[in-house]
């Protein structure tokens, strides 16, 4: 079955006639003759369109003759759609009432303007997303003070669950990939320092950056990625089945219910998980010392007691809860901003990766610039 | 083709996961051009049935043919062109969340007639959303702006954007009022009738079972236990179909 469309011309009068199938396989085919009729039948004043010979039609091939029919009315002529089989009658009667307003044409938005306008927009939405924060610190705050005055309303067997998810669960990864950092630093420094005939400081800057800066950010990325995700998912899918709303109706306060066992499990957990990070980094260390250095142990943990301090320890391991409460804080506060539609779920919990691990970073810069200050 | 052909003809299907079998020999014919309601208490396997047919679900034993083709014995491409011809109504309307209702309709058109033009496409899609009643305000519109009601519509116009021969619909009037229930069941029955659908209806709603469906299929104890117009159900003795059609919500719908 082909499609086409013949015509003849008599004075200004034509009659055309469809034949084959006018259906969507040959649209594309049957657009291109209905717009070179439209050309080749401009002049004429009056157009039967017969549609005896119709074999079949769907929307798309009614459609087109329709917009033919309507392309040779706005020109002038007097076009009209002739021998319309009763089982077409119902399809082209419905697409003659469709389209009628002539599609308004987009207006391509002012370059400068929309770039402005994004610029605006991602300000507006930097600062909604601290307040949001600043918010849910609020709320935990009080939520906290509310505790404490009555112990007994903390939910220890949901800080457990999470406990052992964000941490018990997370230390064979934080294990594994503090310990390759460590031996990573370890070999760089022994590879660069060995020609100046000072690969015994490897040990110091292994363990100093270690122990106060890289074992803490290692762990608190590792958190955020593995963890803070999983907060927003949860939050943002709890939000979306309206399981938050129900807990409102019931009387909860979801930060005391929701957001409060999840930051403790994650102020606990991580600066643990800093401690075996540091330790996994410093085995690391140690190992590719002895193996690819060939230095001892005992020298490694000699020059080590010279190298570090108890307060370089501390450093790290203060940082850690900080970390800790600002992934918690900006994973609940991404979840809790989830809306209706499934692709704002994955939008936040990006979101939420993003800025936790921004921030880590930033407040570890004004940790650096505070220890520095008291001297530690 | 005469009308008593059937388009969909399920035979001894099995369908189960795990232990028993949630379908346990069914056997169904859906006749072109007819619009079969199909009923069932919940859980009892008739979103099953229907994905088993589209071929989301994989069968355990049976046949399936669709336009008199086996659908087992398809190859890919046979496949893609049969799957082209139905339209699929999922209960949550499935619109593509990261697309607006235009581009929603317009995906299936675009990605199965590639060559069209883009005018073409557009034009195609605007009268599809027409024909369910959409005005043209919503076309711009995110499906997490819509009310359900918009979902149900812009979804059907989707399903309906490659003028299928048959469509499913998955529970179309659940969630609607009554009113915005009657007038979806309208619209399901004007476009049966305009673009000469084959209609499969899950359905739960015995308002549109009376007001749309030339027949009615009833699935329980994992087999299709009868099948027939509406007042053979409503005559029959069976005592399931006694009280699902003759219960209390059944004899608010007939008086």
């Amino acid at each position: 079955m082909s499609a086409a469309l013949t015509g003849t011309v008599e004075g200004e009068r034509a009659a055309l006639a469809a034949t084959g199938a006018w259906t969507a396989e040959r649209a594309a085919t049957l657009e291109e003759i209905v717009e070179a009729a439209v050309d080749r039948y401009a002049n004429v004043r009056s157009v039967d369109i017969d549609l005896q010979k119709l074999e079949r039609l769907d929307t798309f091939g009614a459609w087109l003759i329709e917009r033919l029919k309507r392309t040779l009315t706005a020109r002038g002529a007097n076009a009209r759609i002739v021998n319309l089989s009763d089982t077409d009658r119902g399809l082209i009667d419905e697409v003659g009432l469709v389209n009628q307003q002539a599609m308004a044409a987009e207006r391509a938005p002012n370059r400068v303007m929309a770039g402005l306008d994004s610029i605006g927009r991602f300000m507006a939405e930097a600062g909604w997303s601290l307040a949001l924060i600043a918010h849910l610190l609020g709320a935990l705050t009080l939520v906290v003070l509310g505790t404490l005055a009555r112990p007994s309303r903390l939910r220890l067997t949901s800080i457990v669950h999470h406990l052992e998810r964000v941490g018990w669960r997370a230390v064979p990864i934080i294990v594994l990939s503090t310990f390759l950092i460590g031996a990573i630093i370890a070999q760089q420094g022994i590879f660069r320092l060995r020609p100046l005939g000072a690969d015994i400081y490897v040990v110091d800057m292994v363990s100093v950056l270690v122990l106060r800066e890289v074992g803490v950010l290692i762990v608190s990325i590792m958190v955020a990625g593995r963890s803070g995700s999983a907060y927003t998912a949860e939050l943002g899918a709890m939000k979306m089945r309206e399981e938050i709303d129900a807990l409102r109706t019931m009387g909860f306060d979801p930060v005391e219910v929701l957001v409060l066992p999840r930051i403790v499990a994650l102020v606990i957990a991580v600066p643990l998980l800093t401690f075996l990070g540091a330790m996994a980094a410093l085995y690391g260390a140690a190992l590719v010392c002895w193996l690819y250095g060939g230095m001892e142990p005992a020298v490694f943990l000699s020059r080590l007691r010279e190298a570090i301090w108890l307060p370089t320890f501390e450093v790290g391991l203060i940082k850690a809860p900080f970390m800790a409460l600002v992934i918690g804080l900006v994973a609940c506060a991404e979840g809790f901003e989830v809306d209706g539609s499934t692709a704002s779920l994955g939008l936040k919990t990006t979101a939420s990766v993003v800025k936790s691990i921004f921030l880590v970073i930033v407040l570890d810069g004004f940790f650096a610039m505070f220890f520095a200050a008291i001297g530690m | 083709m005469s009308a008593t052909e059937p388009i969909i003809s399920v035979r001894d299907l099995v369908v189960g996961f795990g232990g028993t079998p949630v379908l346990d020999h069914v056997t169904l014919d859906v006749m072109r051009g007819e619009i079969l309601g199909f009923v069932g208490g919940s859980g009892a396997g008739k979103s099953v049935l229907m994905r088993t047919i589209i071929g989301l679900l994989p069968k355990r034993n049976g046949t399936i043919q669709v336009f008199g083709k086996d659908i087992a014995a398809l190859n890919e491409r046979e496949r893609r062109s049969i799957e082209r011809r139905w339209g699929v109504l999922f209960q949550q309307g499935a619109l593509f969340s990261s697309l607006n209702v235009q581009q929603n309709v317009e995906f299936p058109i675009r990605e199965n007639l590639a060559h069209l033009s883009p005018r073409l496409i557009a034009e195609i899609a605007l009268a599809k959303l027409e024909m369910v009643g959409l005005s043209a305000d919503v076309r711009k519109k995110y499906p997490a702006e819509l009310s359900g009601g918009m979902i149900k519509r812009a979804a059907l116009a989707r399903a309906l954007a490659l003028d299928p021969d048959i469509v499913f619909l998955d529970e179309p009037t659940s969630g609607l009022d009554p009113i915005g229930a009657a007038e979806f069941d309208d619209l399901i029955l004007t476009l049966q009738r305009t673009l000469g659908l084959s209609v499969f209806m899950v359905t739960h709603d015995l308002d549109s079972l009376h007001a749309v469906c030339s027949r009615v299929a009833v699935l329980s104890e994992r087999r299709v236990i009868a099948a027939g117009p509406i007042e053979t159900m409503l005559a029959s003795e069976h005592p399931w179909l006694k009280s699902y059609f003759r219960g209390k919500r059944g004899r608010s719908v007939r008086h």
